[in-house]
């Protein structure tokens, strides 16, 4: 599984760094991006499908 | 119950007005009416002319359409933007507006809110735990031993006023006043506006002056001195620019997050299953936030149109206003799944309760502490706790809505 915050979409609502810290991480404007080039280790699935579905600019997307 | 100036509102499809104390304490139900009456988007002739989209839809495609709808007049009060501009010629227009970035247009926006981020991200807001815990515990300390509380009056009200005025470097001894104003600003948009309201707003402004020229003599470490040295398009902000970013600072940081914060312990003093499983497992609070912002957003947000056009199906007119109701977006069955329950463990939850699109709001993150540390520390002092409703719990007038008292019978302290 692959996880990718669109940038252009991204508001910094935060809501994935808070619930998967392992899998985002956010800059200094407080904008998220994934982490490890997106790579999601198999622990981390659900972790990566409730950022997606926390994220109120739907700037979350998944490849699996 | 008192009306505004426009008097009872006859129909709340045709003539609503949100500036009306029935608006806030009926605001599920009339929505839901609306929606009923299959009316997506309702219009009032007061204040100047205003829409109010019900669907996160429609609440949406205009958030993200900042060229049709500007953002210059966040509040719809009763004077229209060339109207207040004929009233204070120095006033800011479009793009940069009174309260920059918040009431700002692109490509100025994105310049103006460049500055304000790192301030508020994550990483700079998380350290403030340790404060926010403390004022969180020392106004309950400061409650004594009684049964009978008022949450709002003793407890919420506080606690964000303290922290905005600290990162502002206002005198903490003055936070009567400013949340005098913000009432004022936010709460009486449908009052009269009498000699005596307009001499508020000028006290209001000769203050907030003051503070700002005294920072220039005494630069400090604040976020006042950090804007005073701030550029853009390589310059210094204007004065009146940093005049508009401290007010709306305090304007958007106090009542907002106070309303959050009350919004969350009203639900949990009536319901006690979520109490006790908030109580039983702290570890759900962050969860139960998110469902509290989703299901008791307490901003409502607007636009402003910039030419006539068709929207929808409605003739929306140049300078006509949209309210953009973030909480009723938060509502709407297509997005939510059972959005009138209140789900404390909802998985999914999109919520928009801090807006959507380029004005995210900026203090996001240091409200979901405040509101997220003002629980936890609630529950763990009072971890059992009940609504006293032989007494009745009034809600704010106006875009922001929370609970003004709460009559709480506190059971078990800690």
């Amino acid at each position: 599984m692959r996880v990718h915050v669109d940038p252009s979409k991204c508001q910094g609502h935060n809501r994935c760094y808070a619930l998967a810290p392992e899998l985002f991480d956010v800059d200094d404007l407080g904008n998220a991006f994934e982490l490890n080039d997106g790579v999601v280790p198999a622990a981390l699935e659900d972790k990566a499908r409730l950022a997606l579905a926390n994220c109120p600019e739907f700037a979350i997307t998944i490849e699996e | 119950m008192t009306d505004t100036v426009y008097g009872p509102v006859t129909d709340w499809a045709t003539d609503f007005d949100h500036g009306a104390p029935e608006y806030n304490n009926n605001i599920h139900q009339i929505w839901d009416d609306l929606k009923a009456a299959g009316c997506p988007i309702a219009h009032t002739e007061r204040y100047g002319g205003v829409w109010l989209p019900l669907t996160h839809d429609l609440v949406k495609e205009i958030a993200y359409d900042p060229t049709h709808f500007s953002s210059l007049t966040p509040v719809v009060q009763q004077l229209k933007p060339s109207e207040v501009l004929k009233e204070d010629p120095e006033a800011l227009g479009a793009p940069i507006g009174p309260v920059p970035p918040i009431s700002s247009d692109p490509p100025f926006h994105a310049d103006a809110r460049r500055i304000l981020l790192p301030a508020f991200s994550p990483k700079m807001i998380d350290p403030w735990r340790t404060e926010v815990e403390e004022i969180c515990n020392k106004l309950i300390d400061d409650m004594g031993d009684v049964n009978m509380i008022d949450a709002a009056v003793q407890y919420t009200q506080h606690i964000p006023v303290l922290v905005v005025a600290q990162m502002v470097g206002l005198p903490l001894a003055d936070a009567d006043r400013f949340r005098g104003w913000v009432d004022m600003v936010l709460g009486g948009i449908g009052a009269e506006r009498t000699e005596e309201r307009m001499a508020q707003f000028i006290a209001m402004d000769e203050y907030l002056t003051k503070h700002i020229e005294d920072h220039i003599e005494n630069p400090r470490d604040d976020l006042t001195t950090y804007l005073l040295n701030s550029e853009i398009f390589g310059e210094k902000l204007s004065p009146r620019h940093v005049f508009g970013t401290i007010l709306l600072l305090i304007i958007a940081g106090i009542d907002t997050t106070w309303s959050g914060i009350g919004s969350s312990l009203w639900h949990l003093a009536s319901n006690a299953v979520d109490r006790r499983r908030l109580v039983e497992n702290p570890q759900m609070i962050p969860a139960a936030v998110e469902e509290f912002l989703r299901a008791y957003a307490p901003v409502t947000m607007a636009r402003m149109v910039t030419e006539d056009m068709e929207f929808h199906g409605v003739q929306m007119k140049k300078e006509d206003r949209v309210l953009l109701p973030f909480p009723a977006a938060n509502r709407d069955e297509n997005q939510f799944a059972n959005p009138a329950e209140v789900v404390i463990d909802r998985e999914e939850n999109r919520h928009a309760a801090f807006g959507l699109g380029i004005h995210r709001c900026i203090g996001s993150n240091l409200a979901r502490l405040e509101m997220n540390v003002a629980i936890e520390v609630f529950l763990k002092r009072f971890p059992d706790f009940e609504l006293d409703t032989t007494e009745q719990v009034t809600w704010s007038t106006g875009q922001v809505r929370g609970p003004r008292n709460l009559p709480f019978r506190i059971n078990a302290r800690a």
